[in-house]
């Protein structure tokens, strides 16, 4: 044992400058993404105009730019509301999973995983059903949403056995219930009008997004973030155990609260716009955590950020593929159903 | 006083756990608690701790009420290091001490420069700051222990509790992290930890609290308390307690053991079932 400490901490046992590099490298990347996705599509925009495009959302600003009329609709109504939302959910899923995999201490989780995802599905599938109005069909998706994961909660601290397998399995069950819930509206929704509208926006896609979705979907997002940014360093306790938690001094129940229901909001609204996109809020917090370390400080901001560009870059991959739109929901689950099957057979699981 | 406990009960629905406790243990001072598995120990711990909160009785630490206290404030009085465990993820060994920080903060707040110079200092303290930037799972188990008690020293509770702090190490690491505990109650913290070892109670308490069916059995100076007749009691086992360095130490020998030895001094060839040359 050492006398009493005799210099202060060297600087770097505080910095991480790999985690540093890692973030601004991400945010090049997710900008670079954003700006070639502006470009790329059917019908190519070319550089210059795009930017001048850009820069005419600015107030009082108006430069004269070469596209049509038709070329302004599609980058204006079309395209940046696609990339924007891309860029949002990516974020929000990537931002839910981190948040969700601490406060459940358990790494295989995700807000599809959980069952969040598909309560979502099911409250706004019967709000579609009912013939709600797209402010109902949100509102349900987050009310259904969180249930299923409270259900989960309270099923996985009941149950004995290996927790981090006892909430994956309650999640499973949990997603499946509310699959059939779906199931069930379906076949009692209207074939002419209400089927199809469910069943195209339970595939999980990007093409229908335009600004008024945005609009819709913003504020919850903010303040799910914004939540969850702001104690991104309690889950870090959180994940040490709660009775452990609680004699650090940390509310455990507050905390936890606060985080679910955060998480469950963003992932709420991701759902109500673009329906189900799966896999992403698993794979993206494993990666960076590969990438930043475990420490929720620099972790969050990592995934949020890779998440964005993540799904900007696999929507561009979907619209772009092929002439037909593959729905995104199939890529991630081409990229993510592989990356578990990877993480369950990489560790030990305690 | 650190703690003051006054006719304790604890009870799970119809089964009583703890009945009418009594004790006060005074500031800088090391206890050990012994008693058989299911005892009460890690009860009485949660009690203490402000963990369970529906028992009976009263219990102030360092005079302060624990049920009036908030969670912040109560981990500003005691601290609580758990038998060591693996984390999920994988912390940095200063981020797993720099949690410490949690009682400081609120709840947006994150550690600031004067809690990482804390966190830093403990590490140093226990003498493993080299290890800060290891992840936590990837250190031995006396090594993590070692960090969870840096932790609890950066907490700056004045009190704390160790669930048996060497169940789960060898020999090596069970002596440093004793050795480590008692320094830090010669310099003027109380703790309270739980041991299956009547021995290490020689060596490493200043004084011995016996929990036995949820009553106190015995409290008091280590040699005065663990006997013969208690070691028997509580463990149902046959020792004899020798004196060693002019009783600068004890130790406790189960005296059976040393009849089934014969002249070789390996009882297992006694009886047949290895023999030494058997390949």
């Amino acid at each position: 044992m050492a006398d009493e400490p005799r210099e202060k901490a060297p600087a770097d046992v505080f910095t991480n400058r790999r985690a540093r590099t890692v973030v601004i490298v991400l945010t090049v990347i997710m900008v670079a993404a954003a700006c070639v996705s502006l470009l790329l599509g059917r019908y190519p925009i070319a550089p210059g105009d795009a930017l001048a495009m850009l820069l005419n959302l600015i107030p009082f600003v108006d430069i004269e730019t070469g596209a049509t009329a038709q070329a302004e609709a599609l980058f204006y109504n079309v395209r940046l509301p696609r990339i924007i939302l891309a860029l949002l959910v990516g974020c929000c899923l990537s931002a839910a999973g981190a948040a969700f995999q601490g406060t459940f201490q358990n790494p295989l989780t995700s807000p599809d995983i959980l069952g969040a995802s598909q309560g979502a599905a099911l409250g706004a599938a019967i709000a579609i059903l009912l013939g709600w109005g797209s402010v109902a069909i949100s509102g349900m998706a987050f009310v259904f949403a969180i249930i299923a994961v409270l259900l989960v909660l309270l099923i996985s601290s009941r149950a004995r056995g290996n927790k981090v397998l006892v909430v994956v399995l309650s999640g499973v069950m949990i997603s499946s219930l509310m699959s059939a819930g779906v199931s069930f509206t379906k076949l009692i929704a209207d074939p002419a009008n209400t089927l199809p509208a469910i069943t195209y926006w339970l595939m999980g896609s990007l093409t229908s997004a335009n600004l008024k979705d945005i609009a819709m979907v913003i504020a919850p997002m903010a303040l799910g973030l914004v939540a969850l940014y702001l104690m991104r360093w309690r889950i870090n306790i959180l994940t040490m155990g709660d009775e452990e938690a609680e004699t650090l001094g940390v509310n455990t129940k507050v905390v936890r609260l606060v985080v679910i229901l955060a998480a469950t909001l963003v992932t709420a609204a991701s759902v109500a716009v673009t329906g189900m996109i799966g896999w992403v809020g698993l794979v993206v917090p494993h990666l960076c955590r590969m990438l930043v370390g475990a420490d929720y400080r620099r972790l969050l901001p990592a995934s949020m950020i890779m998440g964005a560009g993540f799904l900007l870059i696999v929507d561009d991959v979907s619209r772009l593929l092929t002439t037909a739109e593959i729905p995104i929901g199939i890529l991630t689950a081409f990229i993510g159903a592989p990356f578990f099957l990877y993480l369950i057979t990489r560790r030990k699981l305690r | 006083m650190s703690i003051e406990v006054k006719n304790l009960g604890f009870a799970f629905g119809d089964n009583q756990v703890l009945k009418g406790l009594d004790f006060t243990i005074p500031d800088k001072t090391l206890v050990n608690v012994l008693g058989h598995n299911g005892a009460g120990k890690t009860t009485l711990f949660k009690c203490l701790l402000g963990l369970y909160r529906n028992y009976t009785g009263t219990i102030l630490v360092n005079g302060k009420d624990m049920r009036s206290l908030s969670v912040r404030q109560r981990a500003k009085e005691i601290a609580y290091i758990p038998q060591s465990h693996s984390s999920v993820f994988d912390y940095d060994v200063i981020d797993v001490v720099l949690m410490s920080a949690a009682s400081d903060v609120g709840y947006i707040g994150q550690p600031k420069a004067e809690h990482k110079e804390r966190a830093y200092a403990a590490l140093e303290k226990v003498g493993i700051e080299n290890l800060a930037k290891r992840p936590y799972t990837q250190i031995s188990g006396g090594e993590q222990q070692l960090t969870l008690i840096a932790r609890a020293i950066a907490q700056n509770a004045k009190t704390i509790i160790m669930d048996e702090p060497t169940s789960a190490l060898d020999y090596g690491n069970t002596v440093r992290v004793l050795s480590c505990v008692r320094e830090l109650s010669s310099e003027g913290m109380s703790i309270i930890q739980s041991t299956h070892q009547p021995d290490h109670a020689f060596l490493y308490s200043d004084s011995v609290l016996v929990i036995h069916e949820g009553e106190l059995y015995a409290y008091g100076d280590p040699k005065d308390v663990i006997t013969r007749e208690l070691v028997g009691t509580i463990y149902g086992v046959d020792v004899e307690v020798t004196s060693l360095y002019g009783d600068k130490v004890r130790v406790c020998v189960p005296v059976k053991e040393l009849g089934k030895m014969d002249k070789k001094g390996t009882r297992w060839f006694h009886s047949g079932q290895l023999k030494p040359h058997d390949s």
